[in-house]
């Protein structure tokens, strides 16, 4: 049999260690979809595949033990759920791009969960109209507030959804219920003056707490949402390592200019002598006062406030 | 005096109100919610009947326009007192009946209450009026025809948001506006909602003693209460404050005294010097604000605190349902009556 491995690759199906199966890969942005396309996942796992399905850490679907010879009419057959998800790249029916730049995974959001600061799904949809496809190994992921169910600590870009709590003193009846749990559960950034609440915004993450702690309304949202971006976290056998902070309170152009302009720095400093290199390797080898130059050139970021200096980063510098 | 209303004629009769009146209502504030990208409906200042949110219920009651949550009763320095003047505009308050029953026990407990009036909530009150919002279905947590404050025959004008027209039927001369004479007269009686989804056996005032106290029905609210307030803050007949003194010199002659919501389900509310308090468990602080708003109270005014607004319910983050307690109370007390 004779396999374009590079081709069959690119368009979302695996080399598998069966001989003459591959595996079909579905990728769901923002890990959310219509359930009426479960039907064609369970369609292409029983006609074609053995029947199982392995929903993957990234939130996407694997139908294992697929012939190759059968790709076309799978293609095919997907292509209501891949022009559902935005993945239809000038493919028609020849499957979907997507090797190189993951799927952008997202926690539940605040569609369902009362903690999240945004609608994280929305986000990585968005990003993924950025950035997709792209050959570029990027891992990017969206987390609602700091509590960080999506692991964003483990890609290359984590964002975290945050809001800026507003105090309204006159409504505020002093029961403490903010700063007693943000004390035990935050970051211990509220205290009590003169029965009015004082935030210290170095202390502040931004997770909403004291907003969801309030009875009296005194705690409410920002008009704007913000983000904390941490960069370079990844597992993998060499240097696994958590990410650590960026940029915060950023804004979600901000986030997004510092992701596109990531891909031109990867460009740029590409060892092109290896197979691939991950994007947090090139940092690791350019140093990261490089990086954050580069990457803040464009798009109005030079001027950005909030960015962490490289010390508190932890990365190479 | 009944007027029928079109859509315009009524925004013209609340833009010449709103020139005397500070015109209070139930409205939509924008992505003010507790959860992100939520909205709050709340009572506040609005102009326009599209301003007006009647499809769903606020969270918080309109209470805080006669007790603010809270409220500088006076100033001091070296032995002065200067009390704040407060915004003198009238305010017109349009509210269901259960409120506007709610707004009366408000005005039992501050004025009629012993001898001594509160000047302080009197001198708010008496610059409030009301327009009662017909009110005949009632939401899903509601129980005001158990509680008997489904209806309300004080107010000053009534109103009835009908599609396109709208009744209204104005007792209080002086929201009869100039405009008003060119609006078509009818008749209109408001009616009263007749049954709620949820129903209420109050256990007879008598057969309530302290040996309810004891009963392990107050155990499952210690395990399900966390005790945060919203059950308090959102009741239209809550009415208990603290006070905060501030001072703003270091010698403490210069300062302000506020007072300021407090509540039985709130931490502190029974703190003592020593770090004493009566009612530590939270099961204790629901039986305390069961017992005052179905029981106490009725003894010492003749009905029922709770008007059976039901914001308790819509409110608390544990799904603890004040209208159930109720019933499980009235259970067990005719179980252990005929005992």
């Amino acid at each position: 049999m004779s396999i374009d491995r590079k081709i069959v690759t690119k368009n979302a199906y695996r080399i598998t260690k069966i001989r003459n199966k591959t595996a079909l890969r579905v990728r769901v942005p923002g890990g959310h979809l219509e359930a009426k396309y479960f039907q064609i996942i369970q369609e292409v796992a029983e006609k074609f595949g053995d029947g199982t399905v392995h929903l993957t850490t990234r939130q996407g679907f694997e139908c294992p033990g697929i012939d190759f010879d059968r790709i076309p009419e799978i293609n095919k057959m997907i292509r209501p759920l891949i022009e559902s998800l935005g993945l239809d790249v000038d493919y028609g029916d020849g499957g979907y791009p997507a090797a190189g730049t993951r799927n952008i995974s997202a926690c539940i959001g605040n569609r369902v969960c009362p903690y999240a600061n945004d609608d994280t799904t929305r986000i990585a949809n968005s990003l993924e109209k950025a950035v997709y496809p792209h050959d570029f190994h990027f891992k990017i992921a969206v987390t609602g507030c700091p509590n960080d169910c999506i692991k964003a600590h483990m890609q290359d870009f984590g964002i975290i959804c945050l809001t800026e709590p507003q105090y309204e003193s006159k409504r505020c009846i002093t029961c403490e219920a903010c700063v007693d749990n943000c004390k035990k559960k935050v970051t211990g950034a509220l205290s009590v003056k003169d029965y009015n609440i004082e935030r210290d915004i170095e202390k502040c993450i931004g997770c909403g707490e004291c907003i969801l702690k309030c009875p009296a309304g005194a705690w409410t949202r920002s008009e704007e949402k913000y983000y904390r971006m941490v960069i370079m976290g990844r597992t993998g056998k060499k240097n696994p390592r958590l990410a650590m902070p960026f940029i915060k309170w950023a804004t979600e152009e901000e986030i997004t200019q510092i992701i596109k302009n990531t891909y031109g720095f990867v460009e740029r400093y590409i060892d092109t002598s290896l197979p691939k290199e991950h994007i947090g390797y090139i940092v690791d080898r350019m140093g990261y006062q490089v990086f954050k130059m580069k990457v803040c050139r464009k798009g109005g970021l030079y001027h950005a406030r909030n960015f962490f200096t490289g010390r508190s980063t932890g990365c190479a510098h | 005096m009944g007027y029928a209303l079109t859509k315009q004629q009524l925004n013209e009769y609340l833009k010449a109100l709103g020139r005397q009146y500070l015109l209070v209502g139930p409205i939509r504030e924008k992505a003010k919610g507790t959860f992100s990208d939520t909205d709050k409906i709340v009572y506040g200042v609005f102009e326009a009947f599209e301003d007006l949110v009647l499809e769903e219920k606020a969270f918080y009651s309109p209470k805080e326009f006669l007790m603010p949550i809270r409220e500088t009763l006076f100033h001091f320095l070296d032995g002065q007192i200067v009390e704040p003047k407060i915004d003198t505009k009238p305010i017109l308050i349009f509210a269901r009946p259960c409120d506007l029953n709610g707004i009366r026990r408000l005005d039992t407990i501050f004025l009629k209450n012993g001898d001594i009036k509160d000047s302080y909530y009197e001198r708010r009150r008496n610059l409030v009026k009301y327009v009662m919002i017909e009110c005949t279905e009632g939401f899903d947590t509601c129980f005001c025809v158990s509680m008997g404050s489904g209806t309300y025959k004080d107010y000053e004008a009534a109103i009835r948001f009908d599609g396109n027209q709208t009744l209204l039927d104005v007792v209080d001369s002086t929201l009869v506006t100039e405009g008003l004479s060119q609006v078509i007269r009818k008749d209109f009686v408001p009616e009263y909602i007749k049954e709620n989804k949820v129903k209420v056996v109050i256990p007879p005032i008598d057969k309530v003693n302290n040996s309810i106290f004891e009963h392990p029905i107050w155990k499952e609210y210690t395990r399900r209460c966390i005790a945060c307030g919203r059950c308090n803050t959102s009741c239209i007949t809550c009415s208990c404050f603290t006070m905060q003194d501030v001072e703003m010199s270091d010698d403490g002659l210069l300062g302000e005294r506020r007072r300021v919501w407090a509540s039985c389900h709130i931490k502190g509310y029974t703190d003592m010097a020593g770090g004493h308090g009566f009612r530590k468990q939270n099961g204790e602080r629901m039986r305390f604000k069961t017992m005052h708003k179905i029981n106490d109270y009725h003894k010492r005014f003749g009905e029922n605190m709770c008007v059976g607004c039901g914001r308790c319910d819509d409110v608390c983050p544990e799904y603890i349902s004040f209208s159930k307690c109720i019933n499980k109370l009235s259970e067990i007390i005719k179980e252990e009556s005929h005992e």
